[in-house]
Formats: C-alpha cells, sequence, structure tokens
C-alpha cells in the first residue's frame, strides 16, 4: 500500500513532547501541537484544554494538502510555511519534512518573528525524530502492531 | 494510513464516503453525529457552499468503543461530489484506511454512479491505492425514491467484485450504521494483518 502505518511509541513520544513543551516557552506562544497529514494529533502542549484540536487538526491537514495541491499547479513542490493573523490569535503552520504538521497559535505577546525563528529550530530537530521513527515502523522484523487481536476481538466490538 | 500511539493506547483511521453529487455522503454523516452518544463524537464541521452543497469535505471523529485496551477511534470524511471539485477529491484520498462509495440508487444517476465510482478507482490509483485492495463497501442509498433501478442491477453496474453492499435510506437512517460497521470492520481486519494503508 501506498504508506506504512504511523506508530508512535513511549521513546520517540516524549522527545516530540520534550519539544513541543520548549516550543511553547521559547517562542512565548499559547498553544503547540503536531499533527500528521492526514489530519491525526499527534502532540500538544500549551493552553490546549480551551480548542478543538481535533477538528483544528482535521482543518489544517485539509488546508496543507489544499495548498500543497496549488503549490503542485504552480510548479512547486510544496508551500512548506503559512501564516494566518487574526485580530487577537495568530496560527503558524510549518510543514516538517513533508511529514508532519507543526501548528503555533500566538497572541500578540510574542512576535512572528520569535515563534518563526523557534519554529525553524524545533523543526530540525523534529525531523530527525520522525526520520528515525518512520525508519523503525518500516522495519521489517518488527511484528504488525496488532498481529495479537483476533477476529472475535473485532466483532466483539460490533455487538451492541 | 492509520496512526497507532501506544501511549495513549489508540488507533486512528481514516474513513473516506466517496459518490456522485446529491446522493447522500453528507447526510449518511449527520445521521451518524445525530445518533451518536456525545462522549462518542467530536464535532462535525462541514466545509459547505451556502446552498450546502459540500465544497471541500465534511468531518465526524468518532470513537466505536476499545479493542485489547486500544480504543479504536475513526475520522470520517466525505469528499465534494460534484465532478468538477475533483482536486479537492484527490486530496480528501491521502491517507485513506477505508472507503465507502454511496451510490445514488435513482435510474436516472445511472450514469453519474459509474462515472463516480470510475473518478474513485483513478484517483485511488493516483494515490497508490487499489480500489481492489483497500477496505470498501457499497451503499445503494435513496431506495425510498421513485424511479430507482433494482439493486442487481446496481450490483452488476457497480459492484462486480461483490464487495459488502447495503440498501440505504440516509435520510431516516436505514442501513447507515450497517455500511459504517462493516468498513469500519473490514479496517480493523486489514490492520490485524499487518497490511493497509
Amino acid at each position: 500500500m501506498a504508506n506504512p502505518h504511523m506508530v508512535m511509541y513511549e521513546e520517540e513520544f516524549n522527545q516530540i513532547q520534550a519539544i513541543v513543551d520548549r516550543l511553547v516557552r521559547d517562542a512565548n506562544s499559547k498553544v503547540v501541537f503536531i499533527i500528521d497529514k492526514n489530519g491525526q494529533l499527534i502532540a500538544a502542549s500549551g493552553d490546549s484544554d480551551q480548542i478543538d484540536t481535533t477538528s483544528l487538526a482535521s482543518l489544517t491537514a485539509g488546508n496543507i494538502a489544499a495548498t500543497g495541491g496549488m503549490a503542485k499547479l504552480l510548479r512547486e513542490n510544496d508551500f512548506s510555511t503559512q501564516f494566518h493573523e487574526g485580530e487577537r490569535s495568530n496560527i503558524h503552520i510549518q510543514l516538517v519534512g513533508n511529514r508532519v504538521i507543526l501548528v503555533v497559535i500566538f497572541d500578540n505577546k510574542t512576535s512572528l518573528g520569535l515563534v518563526r525563528l523557534r519554529v525553524k529550530k524545533a523543526s530540525e530537530e523534529l525531523n530527525g525524530i520522525f526520520e528515525a521513527l518512520m525508519r523503525k515502523v518500516a522495519d521489517p522484523t518488527r511484528e504488525a502492531p496488532f498481529a495479537e487481536i483476533t477476529d472475535d476481538d473485532i466483532d466483539n466490538l460490533f455487538n451492541d | 494510513m492509520s496512526f497507532i500511539n501506544y501511549l495513549s493506547r489508540e488507533i486512528n483511521c481514516k474513513i473516506v464516503y466517496y459518490g456522485p453529487g446529491l446522493c447522500g455522503k453528507t447526510t449518511n454523516l449527520q445521521y451518524i453525529y445525530n445518533k451518536t452518544n456525545p462522549d462518542a463524537k467530536g464535532k462535525m464541521i462541514s466545509l459547505a457552499t451556502e446552498t450546502e452543497r459540500t465544497l471541500f469535505f465534511d468531518f465526524l471523529p468518532l470513537a466505536l468503543g476499545e479493542i485489547r485496551g486500544f480504543k479504536t477511534r475513526f475520522h470520517l470524511y466525505t469528499v465534494p461530489g460534484q465532478v468538477f471539485y475533483d482536486a479537492s477529491r484527490k486530496l480528501i484520498l491521502k491517507g485513506v484506511d477505508g472507503v465507502v462509495f454511496v451510490a445514488d440508487s435513482q435510474i436516472a444517476r445511472t450514469e453519474a454512479n459509474a462515472e463516480s465510482l470510475a473518478n474513485l478507482r483513478t484517483n485511488l490509483a493516483e494515490q497508490g491505492y487499489s480500489l481492489d485492495k483497500i477496505p470498501y463497501v457499497i451503499q445503494y442509498n435513496k431506495r425510498d425514491m421513485p424511479g430507482i433501478a433494482p439493486v442487481e442491477e446496481l450490483r452488476a453496474l457497480l459492484n462486480p467484485t461483490g464487495v459488502p453492499e447495503f440498501e440505504g435510506v440516509a435520510s431516516t437512517g436505514v442501513g447507515v450504521f450497517e455500511t459504517l460497521k462493516a468498513v469500519a470492520k473490514l479496517v480493523l481486519t486489514e490492520l490485524k494483518r499487518g497490511g493497509g494503508g
């Protein structure tokens, strides 16, 4: 099939979480989250309880997909950065390694310049982690993640 | 492409409802949304035009319960059915784990069904998927309408390979959950097999 599964293990998750936690502080932002290109939330930090992160993740992924489609029409690989400015909140969206999306939500307590600077550093680190993670997931000697599930387990899920 | 999180013990999968314009894809999602326990669903998002035609996609996150301690979460998407939104349809198919093809049973829509199914096959192939391998079910919708084709005819045209099929009236919910359960089950079975997106 087209892509391997995205699988998240504890070791990599902790590394990723440390980076997003630090990015919230260093960029003086409100919320930072990471999603995959299909809109699945991978990690979040900051004041994320106030936000519907599931919806935001899906819409961001749709946005990145649409922008990527526009880029291809202009014979660009991708537009890897987006910035949306509102009256109270701003959102900075960065495509990392063409694999995941780093989203920073911030207000006027910080500046776009600082956010961009911190995002750049975090992106480089995240790219390395996700590359290693994808190598681990693609390792053919690793057992399929759900091999232990039986057909009965699946049937039971759908018994009313 | 499913996302398996060993920390939060969650399996996340993406299901796309495909089909010609006005066949009832959004209506399927709306029915599921209205009949699902608030704890099990997130907000439904519809990116639609002023006349309520889907412009980009509808999105509904849904939790279906636990398997061996893993929460199963499904993200349901619809595509815009109208022919000229093809670029958007392609984007929504990225990373799909399972497909529901919603056919409009009305005889007048025979050609639209066939065209949309061919378009699904082409667009999946562009993403590196094959409709013959991906978890896939069909719903023959609008069975309550006048001027509908018999199921045998629809089957001959749209389901030559005999994938699971359901008769539906999405506006009243007939066949809606049966369709969803069937595709979700195929997706999980594929995941268990170690294949899938």
